[in-house]
């Protein structure tokens, strides 16, 4: 730093990943979530077996690699976390309000970090009580009652060391790897984490396939139901699962693809991103349901009697309750768990690098220091909210009103004002073309400027109505409005707050590249 | 396992990991453009990196 003057403030080079193949880890690391191992299952199980691969293929297609190329766009020519890189797109017109929509997507990441944490610690608590197969008989009693502790929904403050204690492990690590910066720490811990996971979960379904009754569960999950085609439910739960799965509109993969040079490849990464992310799904897919079979046979029962297929009791109510009934299961909880924590790690580190970036952008803190200072801040909040014997059910409430309202909303208004109402789609494609081995074409603006807010919009709505009419889980209202809603309206007011702060060095002096003059010319183009 | 749940099975497998090797392969094949506009190479002095202090 010898070229400036003394105790002025000096910019230095933004964070990279070191090439192509490390962002690309990063960012199926980041998609290959929780969701896919227990949500993906249940949901193809439950809307239509294997005719549900007609519209999540149709979703992926039509909503899934057209919105991660929006996200890939939007961060790679602007540069910068959601905020900058949206403030940046709004220009001179609507910068405040497109960085007000950058903050809320700040907001929901800071939030989901918050409960995603808690979630990982319980695998982390699963995986090492997988080998002396700790939760003995009664799964679900050991989980609610001797693990959690769970209490009426409320405000307690009687914490859970059994849940504290591997949660502050769990805070201490991402603290750690998010201020060793992108490629030191992020890039990194996916280039360790993801090969491990994918062998780790490969040897789960292979001995998962092997399993008296593996086949009565694949039959089950793979027999199509082709009259589920006609309910339009059953194609809105698969731009749900495509949407939630890969990881989109929601500030992370526009976060990431700052991160790589300006000469990149964008669109033909997301293809490999969106099939790995779909891939691990299937896997999933096959390694649960191979392992539910085996569970039906030996309660003599049909797959489809069984309960907790999906989630929070898929994951530690059923499976537990598998893997004492089966052969070496200490190895295969072990399995399952550990697959759990690095998958949601990796997934977790996307999650709050989008915070972390907001901040050093904003108010010009270091890597390091913004791990320390969000993290930390995150850390004390998630133990007081979530490692309490209240935390089971204010987790249940948040994570269904953030992701169905919050989440969804983010989407629809990004969609809805970058291509509709500023009118950027034409230049967005441009950009891809411009820089990527295969060029976008018209269709792709179409699918997310019209297609894509039609169906989150539709998503939306009918969740609002669902929550305003119906509540949630049976939960009392008082309970949700200050939990639920409440956590909507924490980040509304952090997103207009955090708009307000002054920029430590103004975000506004980036000539994108390549220029106007340099994409190549579409018809939108000339229309503008 | 029936048969139609093993064409399902299959065609899962084909398609999803399918999809998965041929992109793999597209960007194996041509992993870079190698006629990038002018510019893009100085990635980073005029972008808004985290302000650090000289001491």
């Amino acid at each position: 730093m010898t070229a400036s003057r003394p105790n002025s403030p000096v910019s230095p080079p933004r964070e990279l990943f070191t090439g192509q193949v490390g962002f690309i880890l990063a960012a199926i690391g980041s998609a290959v979530g929780l969701g896919n191992i227990w949500r993906f299952p249940g949901v193809a199980y439950e809307n239509g077996g294997g005719a549900f691969l007609i519209p999540y293929i149709v979703a992926l297609l039509t909503a899934g690699i057209p919105i991660l190329l929006l996200d890939y766009a939007i961060g790679h020519r602007f540069r910068g976390s959601a905020p900058t890189a949206l403030r940046r797109l709004g220009g001179a017109r609507a910068g405040r309000l497109m960085e007000g929509l950058g903050w809320f997507q700040v907001a929901i990441a800071f939030v989901i970090g918050l409960y995603y944490t808690v979630v990982i610690a319980w695998a982390l608590s699963y995986f090492v009580f997988s080998f002396d197969l700790r939760w003995g008989d009664d799964p679900a009693g050991f989980f609610v009652g001797d693990y959690l502790r769970v209490s009426d929904p409320g405000l307690s403050l009687d914490f859970v060391p059994g849940v504290l204690i591997p949660l502050a492990v769990v805070w201490i690590a991402t603290i750690v790897v998010l201020g060793l910066g992108v490629a030191k720490g992020i890039q990194r811990a996916n280039v360790i984490f993801l090969p491990l996971l994918l062998v780790g979960f490969l040897a789960l379904v292979i001995r998962a396939l092997f399993l008296d009754g593996a086949a009565e569960g694949l039959n089950a999950l793979f027999t199509p139901d082709f009259a589920a085609l006609a309910n339009p439910d059953v194609w809105i739960a698969a731009y749900s699962q495509i949407f939630f799965s890969l990881s989109i509109a929601f500030g992370i993969m526009i976060t990431y693809s700052s991160y790589r040079r300006r000469r990149s490849n964008l669109t033909a990464p997301a293809l490999v991103v969106a099939f790995a992310n779909s891939s691990f799904e299937i896997l999933a897919g096959i390694g649960v349901f191979a392992t539910l079979g085996f569970f039906a046979v030996q309660q003599g029962v049909a797959v489809g009697d069984l309960e907790g297929l999906t989630g929070v009791a898929l994951s530690f109510i059923t499976f537990p309750a598998i893997v004492s009934e089966m052969p070496g299961g200490p190895i295969f909880g072990a399995l399952f768990f550990g697959s759990l924590v690095m998958a949601g790690f990796t997934s977790l580190l996307s999650v709050l690098q989008v915070v972390s970036a907001g901040f050093q952008e904003k108010l010009g803190v270091s890597p390091r220091g913004a791990a320390a200072t969000i993290g930390g801040i995150s850390a004390v909040l998630s133990v007081l909210l979530f490692s309490t014997t209240s935390g089971l059910i204010a987790l249940d409430t948040v994570d269904h009103y953030v992701n169905n309202i919050g989440i969804v909303a983010s989407a629809v208004l990004m969609t809805v004002l970058v291509i509709g109402v500023l009118r950027r789609g034409a230049e967005l494609r441009g950009h891809l073309s411009a820089v990527s081995t295969f060029a976008v074409g018209r269709a792709w603006t179409i699918l997310v400027g019209v297609l894509a807010p039609a169906v989150l919009a539709y998503m939306l709505v009918t969740r609002v109505v669902a929550l305003v009419t119906g509540g949630y889980e049976g939960y009392p209202s008082e309970y949700l409005t200050i939990v639920g809603w409440g956590s909507l309206l924490f980040i509304v007011v952090a997103a207009v707050v955090l708009s307000a702060i002054p920029w430590r060095r103004s975000p506004d002096d980036l000539a994108p590249w390549p220029s106007p003059a340099q994409l190549p010319s579409t018809p939108e183009a000339s229309t503008r | 396992m029936t048969p139609t749940a093993i064409v399902f099975l299959i065609g899962a497998v084909l398609i999803v990991w399918g999809g998965l090797v041929a992109s793999i392969l597209l960007l194996r094949a041509r992993p870079e453009r190698t006629d990038y506009p002018a510019g893009g190479e100085h990635d980073a002095r005029d972008d808004a990196g985290p302000v650090e202090r000289d001491t």
